[in-house]
């Protein structure tokens, strides 16, 4: 039974350290411009096959193509800023909520156009298999996503604790004005913001496309999720949403052992539903 | 989100000018009626009729949710779950229990009015961002509830028998008067809209959505008036999911309760214009023709062209349009009456 227990409990913490990753991107966008951005998911399945695509026409494994592929997705998050986003920073908020919803409607086309609806999937990367520890069942793919994911993870809070441009990112998100008077130009901020947020998302798609089906529609699974991971760590805080991610990623795997699989996600909804009525401002966000 | 709503202000006509152009709406509005009462009999090929419906559909829907979404301001974007309630609900009562389904559609908008209370009290303590995710996330449990749920069918659904047909029973074989049941379910809307948008609800909805502190310092009960403006929109959206489960005859959670249904009656609005009575009628038609239009031109080639345009009308919408066609056409004529007037003023000197 508690072997059971700690199995479950080892593939929450793997599965909630890639929402983690999906979701620091999701909250760096909100953090520093104030926006939600319903087309993430659609990020995270651009990087899915950017992996795909390098593996399969070049065999170039998703190890080693993440820096391209977050490059990429770097480069499409900075273009869809400059594109969209940045007319609408102003904007009402239902204004900007259907913008990112239509990108999010307009990416998923994009990718029926171009690669069709149907599942692909990754066979036999350098990281397939699966490993038995202490008893312990762990899939390789699963491990080494979460090992990636600490490590992007972890590098990004030091991006933005360490560096100047980070800290020039964490002045913006905290007060426009004060940060434009300071000299930082709030529009590279965002761009810097929509950037760094779409390649997490994408590297989190490259860590999961060994081993999770490849679509146009995958973003649909990971949005909403992702959504919580933000609210419950408190809108634009890192910290918060790595913890809450993997508080996430534990309680789904484990509800839907003990209630069944059907109910997993109502089980992390309800529970987020719960903490937004006592704690509106999430876990680690200020009020 | 303070300095959003700054921000949105400037785009509004000057004052003198809404009563005119809302004069000019209701009677656009009436001549709109009178044409939709006549379109059955131009229009024979039951594929034209069905897309009348849906315009007159998707008008209702986003009336209703205007009323909370717009003249409120409170943006919810789990509408979805009260149009599956008031379907399941009906088709429950009719299909399984045989109660007449005219009743079991209004029982169906008092169980969503009901159940949106229940929810309302404890999102509305939440504001903007928050306030719009807890809304999809209540929604969302809803359909994973029903989805499982044995009684309600599952993920299967449930059926309306055509056994028997006729305005009794509210099942027919042609689609005239599904027609006429839709036109009449969105002037009954409307109708409520625009009590609304008369009465001192209308006042009160409006100074939440403008001015919510200042409202609540006047002691104006705010989350109250959330309320009501919550249960009559979801009360008219669980009437629109009744009426959907009467013409298809056959409902499931994917298609009562699912979140592109939710986006779809906010976009209506915002397509139209937000927070006016007319605005989420002509957002329907718009979005109903070019979604139908661009499936029919471009779906049979599959590959997501049709997907792709809809979403570009969205984003250009969205991001050069934020007050809608009515938002856009009252500027226009803002304008218009600033040169009309320097001319005046030219000739007269």
């Amino acid at each position: 039974m508690s072997e059971i227990l700690v199995q479950t409990l080892v593939s929450g913490l793997l599965i909630g350290l890639i929402y983690a990753l999906v979701a620091i991107g999701l909250t760096m966008i909100f953090g520093v411009m104030d926006i939600i951005n319903f087309s993430h998911g659609e990020f995270l399945m651009f990087g899915m096959y950017s992996s795909f695509w390098m593996f399969s026409l070049y065999a170039l494994d998703p190890m080693f193509t993440l820096p391209l592929t977050a490059l990429f997705l770097f480069g499409l998050g900075v273009v869809v800023y400059k594109l969209v986003i940045s007319k609408i920073t102003n904007a009402p908020m239902v204004s900007q909520i259907f913008t990112t919803f239509g990108l999010m409607l307009l990416f998923r086309g994009i990718a029926q156009f171009l690669w069709k609806p149907d599942f692909r999937t990754i066979e036999k990367s350098m990281v397939s298999g699966h490993f038995s520890l202490a008893g312990i069942q762990v899939g390789t793919p699963q491990l080494t996503a979460g090992v990636g994911a600490i490590l992007v993870t972890v590098g990004v809070y030091l991006f933005i604790t360490k560096t100047r441009l980070g800290a020039a990112l964490e002045a913006t998100a905290a007060d426009k004005e004060a940060a434009r008077l300071m000299g930082i130009d709030s529009q590279k901020m965002f761009a810097l913001a929509w950037g760094i947020g779409a390649a997490c998302a994408g590297v989190a798609g490259g860590l999961l496309s060994t081993f999770f089906p490849i679509f146009p529609d995958v973003g649909a699974n990971f949005i909403l999720i992702a959504f919580v991971v933000v609210n419950l760590g408190g809108f634009g805080s890192i910290v918060g949403a790595l913890v809450a991610g993997i508080l996430v990623g534990v309680i789904e795997v484990m509800g839907g052992f003990l209630l069944g699989p059907q109910y997993k996600l109502a089980i992390v909804l309800v529970l987020f539903l719960a903490v937004l009525m006592f704690r509106p401002q999430g876990l680690m966000g200020k009020a | 989100m303070s300095n959003n709503a700054v921000v949105s202000q400037p785009a509004e006509p000057p004052q003198s000018l809404p009563r005119k152009t809302a004069g000019t709406g209701y009677a656009l509005m009436l001549a709109l009626l009178v044409i939709a009462v006549f379109v059955p009999q131009f229009v024979d090929s039951p594929s034209h009729q069905n897309i009348a419906i849906l315009i007159l559909m998707a008008a209702q829907m986003g009336v209703a949710w205007n009323i909370v979404g717009g003249y409120a301001g409170q943006v919810s974007l789990g509408q979805a779950a009260f149009y599956g309630i008031g379907a399941y609900t009906s088709t429950l009562l009719f299909a399984q229990f045989g109660l007449n389904p005219w009743l079991a559609m209004i029982a169906g908008g008092g169980v969503a009015a009901l159940i949106s209370i229940v929810i309302g009290w404890s999102c509305f303590r939440l504001k903007g961002h928050y306030f719009a995710m807890a809304t999809i996330a209540v929604a969302e449990i809803i359909q994973i509830v029903f989805t499982n749920w044995e009684f309600a069918g599952g993920a299967v659904g449930l059926t309306i028998p055509m056994d028997q047909q006729g305005w009794d029973v509210f099942v027919f074989a042609s689609k005239v008067p599904y027609y006429y049941i839709a036109l009449g379910l969105l002037v009954l809307t409307l109708l409520a809209n625009l009590m609304i948008e008369r009465s001192y609800f209308g006042y009160y909805f409006r100074a939440i959505k403008d001015e919510p502190d200042a409202a609540r310092s006047l002691g104006v009960n705010l989350r109250k008036y959330k309320l009501i403006a919550f249960a009559v929109s979801s009360f008219f959206t669980a009437l629109g999911g009744s009426f959907y489960a009467q013409k298809e005859l056959y409902i499931d959670p994917a298609s009562v309760l699912g979140t592109g249904l939710s986006i779809k009656m906010a976009l209506v609005s915002i397509l139209g214009g937000i927070g006016t009575l007319s605005g989420p009628v002509l957002g329907a038609g718009i979005l109903t023709l070019i979604d139908e239009g661009t499936r029919a031109l471009f779906g049979g080639t599959g590959r997501g062209t049709d997907l792709i345009i809809y979403a570009a009308l969205i984003i250009v919408v969205a991001v050069y349009y934020p007050n809608g066609v009515i938002g856009w056409f009252k500027s226009w004529m803002a304008r218009r009456q600033a040169v009309q007037s320097q001319v005046a003023r030219g000739e007269h000197q």
